[in-house]
Parts: C-alpha cells; structure tokens; sequence
C-alpha cells in the first residue's frame, strides 16, 4: 500500500492500461495507431518510477509528468507530461487536497495543455472534454455540491464532451489530416482525459 | 543544432545529408525515436542532445511533424535557461542543410535560425 496520492495515480495508470486496447482503436481511425499503446507505456512507467512513499501531493503529481514526458512517445506524452507537472504546481507542498483544490488542479492541467499543444475547446482534443469537466465542477461547488456530487457531474460533463467531438473537424494533431473525415470519430485524447477523470472519481468514491 | 524526428533513421539521416556541406562541424546532433528505437519523440533524449550540441553560444533545433514540436518545446523548457535554445520554423531537411552551412562559419544563434527559417519560401518547381 502506499500513499493516498500513489494509490489515486495507481488507479489512474490502471483504468489507462485496462483500456489500451480501446484507446489504440479509437486512434487507428483517425490518428496513428499508438494512443492506447503509448499511454499505457507511459502509465506503466509511472507505477514504476513514482515513489510510494511520498505524501506531498504536488512533487507526486510533477513526478508523473515527468514521467510521461519522458516514456510516452506521442504527442501525448508532451500534453499529459505538462498537464500533471503544471497541476503538481498549482499544488505544491500540499500533503491533503480538499473539494476547492480539484478546480485549481484542472486549470493548471487545462492551461498546460493550452500551452504546449496550442489547441483551443472544439478543435476536437482533450480539451473538449476538460474544460466542460472543470466548468461544471466549478458550477457544482459553488451550488452547493460536495466533491462526490461535483465529481459525478464533471465526469458526466467530459463524457458529455468525448460525444461533442464525434460530431466536429479535427484541426489539431495527425486527425487535422483527416479533415472532413474526422466527422463520426470520437477523439482518442478527449476519452482518455475522461478515463482519467473517472478514474480519480472511482478513486475518491473508495 | 539538433535535429528532431519521430523517426531515428530521419535524424540520423539529415544529419548525414546537411554534413556532407560541412564535415568539420562537431556539435548537430540527432535526436530521433525513443529509447527503445521505435517510432515517438523523447523530451528527455532531446534534452540530452541538447546539452551535446550546446557550444556556448546556444543551440538551433530543427523538428519534424507535431509531438516533435511539442517534445522540443518540452525540453527547451526544461533546461530553464542554461543556455538558449530555439526552434526553427522550417522545413527539416531544406532547413538543416542551410542552418548548418551558416552554423559551421560561427555565426551566432539567431543567424543560424534565420538561415534555416530562409529555406522555408523555397520553390522547388
């Protein structure tokens, strides 16, 4: 058993790995081929390097990304890289995370992502899914909801997201390519931020 | 000068292509594929050439498609400032054949990449 923090990342590198095979598909559509296979590489390599040990939630999260920086291979790896050290950032020195610090950890990742890929809401990317998981995380807190409430509703809103990308034109990554022929596909990186996403609410629910 | 691909053949390639007009010139570097040899891009692989081309004066980077960017990008960042480093917008091979004619004279970064992004309005009909 290690820290809360390791078991919340264990459980996100394990719903990764469970869903390579369907992450890889969902890619061979409109991308390379290599999503599930990357991401389950990189996710490996987390349970391997991350220390178990360790309480100070913000150095776990930048261990992460530094390990997917290094261990993915595809763009993912850059994304997701600077998604977790940005929100280890945001957290920095803290050993508990209340329900207000999800909004803060989500922006910082949401940012980070901005940041490195470049990409806006409705170019049919992760963030398609992330920043309606944040937006309604944010609405959920401030009426009242608890973290498993605020949670059950952002994962809706992410999945909610991952639907919105089958109908639009990738115009960022290897799908842009596609164009047109991107329509009716659901992209690989906004199911996996929302496999993350259920994850932690999985995670938090015990 | 480092060269970036998904592919290590690709950079090991255009480094033997673009040397070809300056043999004498020790610090382009490849950096291509993942640790293992398959196909991807590794900030941290990328970071290492980096620090092997670095001559003092700071280091152009020439990328291929997409994450080779964005992995680039990543581990300019991380090197946090020990010494400049940018990238190029241009083609690669075009690109890296005239940045490393300039390179090999001494010219400074910023000449470098010039030198590079000129290669990009080339017609090739």
């Amino acid at each position: 058993m290690g820290t809360r923090i390791y078991e919340c990342i264990s459980r996100i590198a394990e719903r990764i790995i469970d869903n390579k095979e369907y992450l890889t598909e969902l890619d061979r559509e409109i991308g390379d081929a290599d999503h599930g296979v990357n991401m389950a590489r990189g996710f490996q390599a987390v349970l391997e390097k991350v220390p178990q040990d360790s309480d100070d939630v913000g150095a776990v999260l930048k261990k992460t990304g530094m390990t997917l920086l290094s261990t993915v291979g595809g763009a993912s790896g850059p994304l997701y890289g600077t998604a977790f050290m940005e929100a280890g950032k945001a957290v920095a020195g803290k050993e508990r995370l209340e329900a207000a610090d999800v909004p803060a950890i989500l922006d910082a990742a949401i940012a980070g992502i901005q940041k490195r890929g470049k990409a806006a809401q409705g170019e049919k990317t992760m963030l398609d899914a992330l920043i309606p998981a944040l937006e309604t995380y944010r609405e959920k807190l401030e009426s009242g909801s608890d973290l498993s409430e605020a949670m059950d509703a952002a994962c809706a809103a992410a999945r909610d997201g991952v639907e919105f990308t089958k109908t639009i034109r990738a115009t960022k990554g290897r799908a842009s390519y596609l164009g047109d022929r991107s329509i009716g596909h659901q992209d690989p990186g906004a199911t996996s931020a929302t496999l993350i996403m259920e994850a932690v609410r999985d995670f938090l629910r015990g | 000068m480092v060269i970036v691909s998904h592919s290590s053949k690709i950079a090991e390639g255009v480094c033997e292509l673009a040397l070809q007009m300056a043999s004498d010139y020790e610090k382009m570097i490849p950096a291509g594929g993942l640790e293992d040899g398959s196909l991807g891009t590794d900030p941290m692989r990328i970071l290492d050439a980096l620090r092997s081309a670095n001559d003092g004066d700071g280091v152009a980077v020439l990328v291929d498609l997409g994450s080779g960017i964005m992995s680039a990008e990543a581990a300019i960042e991380l090197l946090d400032g020990e010494f400049p480093a940018k990238i190029a917008d241009a083609p690669l091979v075009e690109g890296a054949v005239v940045a490393v004619i300039e390179a090999s004279t001494g010219a400074s970064l910023e000449e470098v990449i010039q030198a590079a992004e000129s290669a990009r309005g080339e017609e090739k009909l």
